[in-house]
């Protein structure tokens, strides 16, 4: 069985059906690509545990999750926004990743300022969100998704409101805690091209099925199917 | 003599009960007037503490009327120890609530101004309602209840409500009487000139020397008052022809209070001169006891009523409900 | 193998932990009302009710009079509001717009009894009014008690109310329809009857129903107003039926009917009063208008808006002036005054403390019930057991309560719990309507990230909403104490010896007509009123945890 497994995952949202079967390998990280209304969110929701399947099973070290609450699973998510409590620093947001009542033991301490250093933030920690750019506030949720231990790290788009450039900067550190920390990654990206700097693999989702997988690169270079291609903006003859 | 005996006895048993516990506290549901400034309340509070080593304490209700729906509310866990206020009108249906006591008096001996017969009830004043008028802003008095009712261009009047107040249950039973079952005809000829109706006599009058209307149901005893304080005599009673309604208010201890030798030194002193002195110059009303002095000049010249009319309180007791409903309605449309 | 529960089991639990807030909340509250329906119920209410109705025209009169002077009261409000919004939405800058608009709020949160106080004043026999006309030789010889005197303080109280509520409706006109309207060369009548008239009619219904409830369930203003038999509504009769004539079951017959108007009313008008907020946003974002430049407009709108601010301004200053200049030593140093103003802010204080538990239960668990379990009808049933008291008037409770503990002989000792229970009714649905969309706007922001934290609970109130709802939550809980202090409902009910609160004893003043010290005690309750909301908001709102 592959790390992360989903088996036969059936969900309804409004008039489609979503079925799901896929097996993510450890340590890998995979984008999910396809157009908006695809499910590439709800996919995540899934996996982190805000919404439950009707049907099927999740699989992470071949432990059934399926019917753990969110805090349980041995998943953190990282959003698009509001990944920060506004009125609290820095420092105290990361330190919600190691207990939710910032009841923090030595050890957490040192944890948190591992995590600060991971993500590059030391001197800033005693910041409030709203006087520290962009970047640097998601860096801060990252440390926070560190501070959590998890092994699995759900993306979903939290890079969008960043300059090409600190887009580029968060994707190369997220490859680097990736590796250094052995996490397994499931990237949500609606730009695959960019996905492709870090991501190996990767699924197209269409209409709540994954209609494709494998090697990205390939992937981009030789869609099989005529929806990836009219996703990619090639047309097939 | 044997009056002087047992009263002697009273007060040596409130003397020394008294003396064993803490200020024994009294406390006495009445009228808001009476409490009042202005009102018997703090002479009769003061004279009365002197001598007991004790705590008086007045609850001033709305008005008289208001003293029996309370005493029926709070039944027999009624802080009350007496009750000080009600009239004639309402002394019947007082008793058959079983909640208070016979005052053990021997009335013989009281030396009352008037014929009683009652062993519950004491009397501590009397006096006749009238009409009170301002001299100064009505130029045609009516001289008769029929006057004032059938005058249909006549001035306008304040008047009290009958549930809670003991001079609105004395119009309702005084129209009751002069015009028999005529009365519902009567109050919707008269409504329409009925500036206001108020809970309490107080409300009432004070609305009345504001000016807001020249007319208000008061006692013929009212310009007393303006005579002896103001000097003026601007303020009178109307004097009507058929004979004015009486009232006699009186006071009685409740049967469950755990102060009786106490009530009953506060009924004796009620009868004493040291009580009915303050009555004429601070209720404004007849002292139904004993006084010291003569009344004071301002007594003189008042309206004196052709006739006395009262209705059995026994009758009043039973047709009391069923008048204050017509009433009701009458007004109400 | 050990036994571990179920998944079912454990989901069971894991809702139960989580929901407890809201069903403890909302059991509590049907409790009370429960015990108030029971009550009335039991004591031959019904069937003395079907038979008074039909036989005592006395009670067809007070309902007929009751459903009447609501209808007139509203009509009034409203006719007269829409102008005066219509010239606040015109006229969107002017020096003092925000200071007027501040003006309006004021007589919802004065006292009844003062703010009739005050309307005596102005509008009575011997009033400030009459005296007006005197010197300009007019007179006005009408009658001020009965519906006069109740009409004028329901639009006193009701007609800044809708203004503030109309207000709002404007801002739902898109720019581009002004835009367009002023190409089209529209004058100002035509502007309203095209664009400003289809906004209204989409908030004039809630605004209406919310009036005419208020002034059907209204009390102190027709007990001081009133005047007789004539001018009496079905919660003044219920006050007379117990306390002037000691009859319980007219009392219980007269409260159930009272109760099932009014929850026919809430029923039948809850679609308009569910979209109706008392909301604090007053936008005064300028919008372009075709005629707002015209002089004669603005002249038109100033002096309407002018008008208002005396209409509003003149009961209020004539108490605070009477006040002022009245026997302040002997009022203020009487003690029974700081003894009912002390009762009255301990009342207060313990009902919106209530209230605001009842809330933040019912809150927790319907924002659980929207977003985590996605049942959306089971969050609404909850929000409107906040408002149950829209349909279940407080001085039905207070009278059902009253009517239970009467025969046990303790209804006057627990006089002061049933106050503060039933003063937290009263202001729950204000304080669910100031709290509530804030903490929806916390659950909107942060619950996924609280899930995936596994804050949940106190440490999710702490941490996460606090912070966001702690301004409108100071405000609240400021509001409703005031509200609670100001009150002279169920505090008349239970007045006895031992525990008058402050607008009781202000009632008692104006009884004994010493219309000086009454002045002085209304000064007196409207300086605690303020200092009591000043307090608080500041106290909860800016505290640093």
């Amino acid at each position: 069985m592959a790390f992360l497994t989903l088996k036969n995952l059936r969900f309804r949202q409004g008039t489609w059906q979503f079925a799901i079967d896929a097996k993510i390998e450890r340590n890998s990280c995979t984008a999910i690509i396809g157009p908006s209304g695809a499910g590439k969110s709800t996919l995540l929701s899934l996996i982190a545990g805000f919404e439950r399947p009707e049907r099927g099973a999740i699989f992470v070290d071949a432990e059934d999750i399926t019917a753990l609450a969110p805090a349980l699973r041995p998943v953190t998510i990282l959003f698009q926004e509001n990944n920060l409590f506004a009125h609290l620093t820095l420092a105290r947001n990361i330190g919600l990743g190691r207990h939710p009542g910032l009841q923090l033991s030595a050890e957490d301490k040192t944890r948190i300022e591992e995590a600060v250093a991971a993500v590059g933030l030391d001197g800033l920690e005693d910041r409030l969100p709203e006087s520290v750019s962009g970047g640097e506030r998601q860096r801060a949720a990252l440390a926070r998704c560190l501070c959590q231990d998890r092994a699995v790290l759900l993306l979903d788009e939290p890079f969008n409101s960043l300059d090409p450039a600190l887009r580029h900067e968060m994707r190369s550190l997220v490859d680097r805690l990736r590796r250094e920390r052995c996490l397994t990654v499931l990237l949500v990206s609606h730009n695959p091209e960019e996905a492709a700097e870090i991501a190996d693999t990767a699924l197209f989702m269409h209409g709540g099925q994954i209609l494709e997988r494998g090697n990205l690169e390939e992937l981009l270079k030789r869609p099989r199917t005529s929806q990836l291609a009219h996703y990619l903006g090639q047309s097939r003859e | 003599m044997k009056f002087l005996l047992r009263g002697g006895f009273a007060l040596l048993t409130a003397i020394t009960y008294c003396a064993q516990a803490e200020t024994e506290k009294l406390t006495i549901y009445t009228y808001s007037s009476f409490v009042s400034d202005w009102g018997p309340g703090p002479a009769v509070k003061k004279a009365f503490e002197r001598d007991c080593n004790c705590e008086l304490d007045f609850v001033g209700l709305e008005d008289g009327a208001a003293l029996l729906s309370r005493l029926q509310l709070e039944g027999r866990h009624s802080k009350a120890d007496i009750i000080l206020g009600l009239d004639t009108n309402l002394t019947t249906e007082a008793a058959a609530t079983g909640l208070l006591a016979p005052h053990g008096l021997n009335i013989d001996e009281l030396d009352l101004s008037i014929d009683w017969t009652d062993d519950v009830f004491l009397p501590y004043d009397y006096g006749h309602f009238a009409f009170v008028y301002d001299s100064e802003a009505l130029a045609v008095v009516p001289g008769s209840l029929e006057a004032l009712v059938q005058d249909t261009s006549g001035p306008q009047l304040i008047i009290q409500d009958p549930r809670t107040s003991t001079p609105g249950l004395g119009l309702l039973l005084w129209i009751r009487v002069v015009f028999g079952d005529d009365a519902p005809l009567a109050w919707s000829q008269l409504a329409p000139r009925i500036l206001t109706v108020t809970a309490g006599w107080s409300t009432a009058y004070g609305l009345f020397l504001e000016g807001e209307a020249p007319l208000v149901l008061s006692y013929t005893t009212s310009p007393a008052y303006h005579r002896h304080v103001e000097g003026t005599d601007r303020y009178r009673a109307a004097a009507f022809s058929e004979g004015h309604y009486a009232q006699i208010e009186v006071a009685a201890k409740l049967a469950d209070s755990p102060h009786q030798a106490l009530a009953d030194r506060f009924l004796v002193f009620m009868l004493s001169p040291a009580f009915q002195d303050l009555i004429p110059t601070t209720n404004w009303m007849f002292p139904a006891g004993r006084t010291s002095q003569p009344l004071p000049d301002a007594f003189t010249g008042l309206v004196q009523p052709t006739r006395t009319l009262l209705i059995e309180p026994e009758q009043v007791a039973a047709h009391r409900r069923a008048w204050v409903r017509e009433w009701l309605e009458v007004l109400g449309r | 193998m050990a036994r571990s529960p179920g998944p079912l089991t454990r989901k069971f639990y894991a809702i139960a932990r989580i929901s407890w807030p809201g069903v403890v909340s909302a059991l509590f509250l049907l409790l009370l009302i429960g015990a108030t329906f029971t009550v009335l119920l039991i004591g031959s209410g019904p069937i003395r009710l079907i038979n008074d109705l039909g036989k005592d025209p006395y009670l067809r009169q007070v309902v007929g009079f009751t459903l009447w002077q609501a209808s007139l009261s509203t009509l009034l409000s409203i006719g007269m509001a829409i102008p005066v919004a219509r010239a606040f939405a015109r006229q969107s800058s002017f020096p003092g717009r925000r200071l007027v608009l501040q003006l309006l709020g004021l007589p919802v949160v004065t006292p009844v009894i003062v703010a009739v106080l005050g309307i005596i004043a102005v509008y009575g026999q011997s009033g400030i009014l009459r005296d007006g006309l005197q010197l300009l030789g007019l007179s006005w010889s009408g009658r001020f008690y009965g519906l006069t005197g109740i009409l004028v303080a329901h639009v006193f109280f009701n007609f800044p109310l809708s203004v503030r509520m109309l207000l709002p409706a404007w801002d739902r006109i898109p720019s581009e329809n002004w835009r367009l309207a002023a190409q089209l060369g529209m004058n100002s009548r035509q502007l309203f009857r095209w664009l400003e008239w289809p906004a209204l009619t989409s908030v004039l219904p809630g605004t209406a129903a919310v009036v005419f409830l208020l002034c059907f369930s209204s009390f102190a203003v027709v007990l001081v107003l009133g005047g007789g038999p004539s001018a009496t509504t079905i919660e003044v009769a219920i006050y007379q039926a117990l306390r002037f004539e000691f009859d319980p079951p007219r009392a219980a017959a007269l409260a159930l009917g009272q109760l099932g108007i009014c929850t026919a009313l809430v029923l039948g008008l809850h679609h308009w009063i569910r979209a109706q907020s008392i909301s604090r946003g007053l936008a005064s974002g300028a919008r372009y208008r075709p005629d707002v430049d015209q002089s004669i407009h603005r002249s038109f709108d100033l002096a309407v808006i002018g008008l208002t601010s005396t209409f509003v301004a003149l009961p209020l200053g004539a108490i605070v002036y009477a006040g002022c200049t009245g026997p302040l030593s002997s009022v203020l140093l009487d003690s029974r005054l700081w003894a009912a103003a002390g009762r009255s802010v301990g009342i207060a204080l313990a009902a919106a403390a209530v209230a605001l538990s009842l809330a933040v239960g019912l809150l927790v668990t319907s924002r659980h019930l929207v977003f985590q379990l996605r049942r959306r009808t089971e969050s609404d049933v909850l929000q409107i057991a906040g408002s149950i008291t829209l349909a279940v008037p407080p001085m039905v409770t207070g009278t059902g309560l009253f009517l239970l503990l009467l025969p046990l002989g303790i209804a006057f000792d627990l006089a002061v719990l049933v106050i503060i229970l039933v003063n937290a009714t009263l202001v729950l649905p204000y304080m669910m309507r100031t709290v509530g969309p804030a903490f929806l706007d916390a659950g909107h922001r942060y619950d996924r990230l609280c899930r995936q934290l596994g804050m949940s609970g106190w440490y999710r109130l702490r941490l996460a909403d606090w912070p966001i709802i702690r301004r409108p939550l100071g405000f609240a809980v400021a509001l409703c104490a005031t509200l609670s202090v100001g009150d002279m409902g169920v505090a008349a009910l239970f007045d006895t010896s031992g525990a008058i609160t402050l607008p009781v004893l202000l009632y008692h003043r104006l009884g004994a007509y010493r219309f000086d010290e009454a002045a002085v005690t209304a000064l007196a309750l409207i300086v605690l009123c303020a200092v009591v909301f000043l307090v608080v908001d500041r106290g909860i709102g800016r505290w640093h945890s």
